[in-house]
């Protein structure tokens, strides 16, 4: 019982960075974007949270550096393939390189100097051996769940939702309507950057308290394949994103040894997000009739004929 | 009363091209307008300006005798002036709803966005369910959506781009009520299309274009269709000219007892079909669109093949079992329907377009390389022969509008000389000038030999062009008989599934 609800925890804890960043790259592909940047400003985001915090003690500054981090980066991004029009898949590999360097560097003073970990918000409730599944958590989980809900709000409900969606769908037709195609995608992209930069800040306040290389550790393609997964709808995503941290709990917990676990080798459950992700493309491909529900303009540079 | 829109002396200069030269007409309330001309004649520009997408260099527009500039679109809708375009500005995966929704200035709660939609509908007989995702709606039903979209907002004018280009007889007899009944209401309607016998049925005044220029403004009901195309190619139109007494030669393609599969598309499959088209010959394949048409031509060009060699033969020898390309070296060359991305890839350049056809049957292939001075030359052809508005052989085919596009696409095919040719709509979005040319070279290589198959949805078009005509209805094709013994009411009645005299014919 014990071990379940520490693993249930602890799923919960590495669930939540994904499942901020991969809602943030959610609506960016919505948009029609794809901004296969995302580890690369989780990055970013995770050294601007490290140093906030380091200096000032700060945490929700921590948190907002980090999603300000994020946005700068993104906008980068934005620049290159909304203005300039820019090849997306290859500008999204060259700002998670960037970002990957660029943390590195910035943070080379700050290794194993630690910082504190963001407190439960119940601290009372926290500590109960049973209620700290629900409660026992900081800021940033229930941040993402409560952005499941805004988002499919947002998707779903509002005009500007509804604009997004158009704009990714069949960019040329929202552009003769008379909807702002490049402006849209930025807000969408720098959304997306936000996200991504304080899912990354999560990884130095609520997982690891130190600054580490590299600390996102592929997590940002996992919400890149995660949002594929759930086939860009916000519900699916947080269930997928529980699951996929089930998974790479379980790949620690393999890891460590003992127990029935090991009984599979931990790369194997390394790899289940990528084969699950597969498994589901493939599926939704062989249902003919039903559409993919893939945004119709997703990476497609958006080129107006006059 | 004021008239509802006014032009005077409206200019557009493109690079290289004058669009629009003082160009000057005036549109009464409640008056369907037909606006005339050939691909190029300046249309698409004078309505663009009308409806604020681009603005005119010189001239005045004035909209119920007052002069205004129209900013934008919005500005438009604004002052009451709606639009239909050719290509719908639609977004597949969303529903009817949120596609009215998004073209909507103002912001409507949906709950009454709906019900004003409703409203629309039931008034114009509009039918159409509000939560259908577009993607699962026919093209007709798209077009309602347009439709129903420009009404919500009341216009005064509406402007029509080809509406009817890709409806059926049925649908195009809806809207022209549903067009009628809105004159009638005092809403002026703005009409473009190439379809004279249309404009005829459907207008009040029609202003005829050409080179830019407005030639004339006249009441088609007093004209008749040859006049109105004589004045917007601005000679007279050439008739067919065929040989007198010509015999039909050898049978040359053989079709026994073709059938295909359901291929998972929209489309019917072929049923058991089988025809002989003669050296010489050229067969029409009338019918209704959506009747096993695409899937004929597929199992003819080897897009999709049988199991039965010969179900298909071409001088007795079976090519039922070949593919495309090898089909091709038989010397059966097919066009498709479908210009952009079928007949031709958008973003490849014209020659590169032709050494995806031609390059067996011309050599434009060696040991693997492409011989691009080959390639250059014949586009080079196709382009003069055909009078294609290209650059050169090395634009893409995607910069070509569709009318050019289409003739560059006949003449790539014809100037092959294959022995057997299947087109499928070949003048679709050509202008009378053109298409005409397109008729006459068809009539040429049938007269050196060839068998043609010519499948289309244009009565006239066949009548005109074919030698024998079939009638093809959920994928089973009539037997063939010359195109004189027909009557145009029995052929109606074939496209529509009456069957009584395919048996003993």
């Amino acid at each position: 019982m014990d071990l379940t609800i520490a693993i249930l925890v602890t799923v919960v804890g590495a669930s939540t960075p994904i499942l901020i960043a991969a809602l943030g790259e959610l609506v960016v592909e919505r948009s029609g974007v794809l901004n296969l940047g995302v580890e690369g400003m989780m990055l970013l985001g995770a050294i601007a949270g490290f140093v906030v915090q380091f200096h000032t003690g700060n945490h929700y500054l921590a948190l907002i550096c980090g999603a300000a981090a994020g946005m700068a980066a993104s906008l980068i991004f934005g620049f290159l393939t909304l203005s300039l029009s820019a090849n997306q898949t290859a500008t999204g590999l060259a700002l998670t390189i960037f970002g990957t360097g660029f943390s590195a560097l910035a943070g080379a003073s700050y290794s194993a100097r630690p910082v504190t970990l963001m407190s439960p918000i119940f601290p009372e409730l926290a500590a109960h051996p049973v209620l700290r599944v629900i409660f026992g958590y900081s800021f940033p989980a229930y941040f993402a769940i409560f952005m499941v809900f805004a988002i499919w709000f947002f998707l779903k409900r509002t005009r500007a939702g509804l604009i997004l969606r158009a704009v990714g769908e069949n960019d040329l037709s929202a552009h003769s309507i008379g909807y702002s195609v490049v402006k849209v995608r930025y807000f969408a992209v720098m959304f997306g950057g936000a996200m991504a930069g304080i899912a990354g800040a999560c990884f130095p306040l609520t997982l690891t308290p130190q600054w580490a290389e590299g600390m996102t550790a592929g997590r940002g393609w996992i919400a890149v394949a995660l949002v594929v997964f759930a086939s860009w709808r916000p519900f699916r995503l947080l269930g997928g994103a529980y699951l996929f941290g089930l998974v790479m709990t379980m790949e620690l917990y393999a890891k460590a040894g003992g127990g029935p676990l090991s009984a599979i080798p931990s790369e194997l459950w390394a790899a289940l997000p990528y084969i699950a992700t597969i498994v589901v493309l493939v599926l939704i491909s062989l249902r003919r009739d039903a559409s993919t529900n893939a945004p119709a303009c997703l990476g497609k540079p958006f080129m107006p004929s006059n | 009363m004021p008239n509802r829109l006014e032009l005077t002396g409206i200019t557009k200069q493109f690079p290289g091209v004058l669009a629009n030269d003082h160009v000057s007409f005036v549109v009464k309330p409640g008056e369907i307008h037909a606006l005339l001309g050939e691909n190029g004649a300046g249309k698409s520009t004078l309505v663009k300006m009308i409806y604020g997408i681009m603005q005119p260099d010189a001239g005045e527009i004035r909209w119920n005798g007052e002069p205004v500039v129209v900013a934008n679109p919005k500005a438009a809708r604004k002052l009451g002036i709606g639009m239909v375009f050719q290509h719908f500005s639609l977004f597949e995966a969303l529903t009817v709803l949120e596609n009215i929704a998004l073209g909507m200035d103002a912001k409507i709660p949906s709950r009454e966005l709906e019900s004003r939609i409703r409203e629309v509908m039931e008034t114009y007989g509009l039918a159409l369910d509000p939560h259908r995702t577009v993607a699962t709606l026919s093209v007709g039903e798209r077009q309602r959506i347009e439709i129903v979209r420009a009404l919500l907002l009341n216009p005064q004018l509406l402007i029509m781009d080809e509406p009817t280009s890709v409806l059926t007889p049925q649908e195009v007899e809806q809207l022209f009520t549903v067009l009628r009944k809105l004159a009638a209401e005092g809403c002026s309607i703005l009409y473009i299309s190439h379809k004279l016998h249309e404009i005829k049925a459907l207008c009040d005044t029609a202003t005829i274009l050409r080179g830019g220029k407005l030639v004339d403004t006249c009441d088609p009901k007093e004209e008749t269709s040859r006049s109105m195309a004589e004045k917007m190619i601005g000679t007279g139109l050439k008739d067919i000219v065929r040989a007198e007494g010509r015999a039909f030669g050898q049978p040359k393609l053989v079709v026994n007892r073709l059938s295909t599969g359901k291929t998972g598309h929209f489309d019917v499959p072929v049923d058991n079909v089988s025809f002989t088209v003669r050296a010489g010959e050229i067969l029409g394949v009338a019918g209704v669109a959506g009747n096993g048409q695409n899937a004929l031509l597929d199992a003819l060009s080897g897009e999709l093949i049988g199991d039965d060699r010969e179900a298909i033969t071409i001088d007795g020898h079976g090519i039922g079992l070949m593919n495309t390309t090898e089909r091709r070296r038989q010397g059966l060359c097919a066009v498709p329907e479908e210009r952009n991305g079928h007949a031709a890839v958008g973003d490849f350049t014209l020659s590169d377009n032709s050494v995806l056809t031609a390059r067996d049957r011309l050599g434009m292939v060696m040991m693997g390389l492409i011989n691009s001075g080959a390639a250059k030359t014949y586009t080079g052809k196709v382009i003069a022969d055909f009078a294609v508005k290209a650059l050169g052989p090395a634009s893409t085919a995607g910069s070509l509008s569709g009318g050019n596009l289409q003739k560059y696409i006949m003449g790539r095919e014809i100037l092959q000389k294959p022995s057997v040719l299947v087109v499928s709509q070949p003048t679709w979005g050509v202008d009378a000038g053109a298409a005409a040319a397109i008729h006459q070279a068809l009539v040429d290589l049938a007269a050196a030999g060839s068998a043609i198959v010519v499948i289309s949805q244009d009565l006239d078009e066949l009548r005109a062009l074919c030698d024998t005509l079939a009638v093809i209805n959920m994928g089973r094709l009539s037997a063939a008989r010359p195109v004189k013994d027909f009557s145009v009411e029995e052929i109606g009645l074939l496209m529509g599934g009456v069957h009584g005299s395919m048996e003993t014919a």
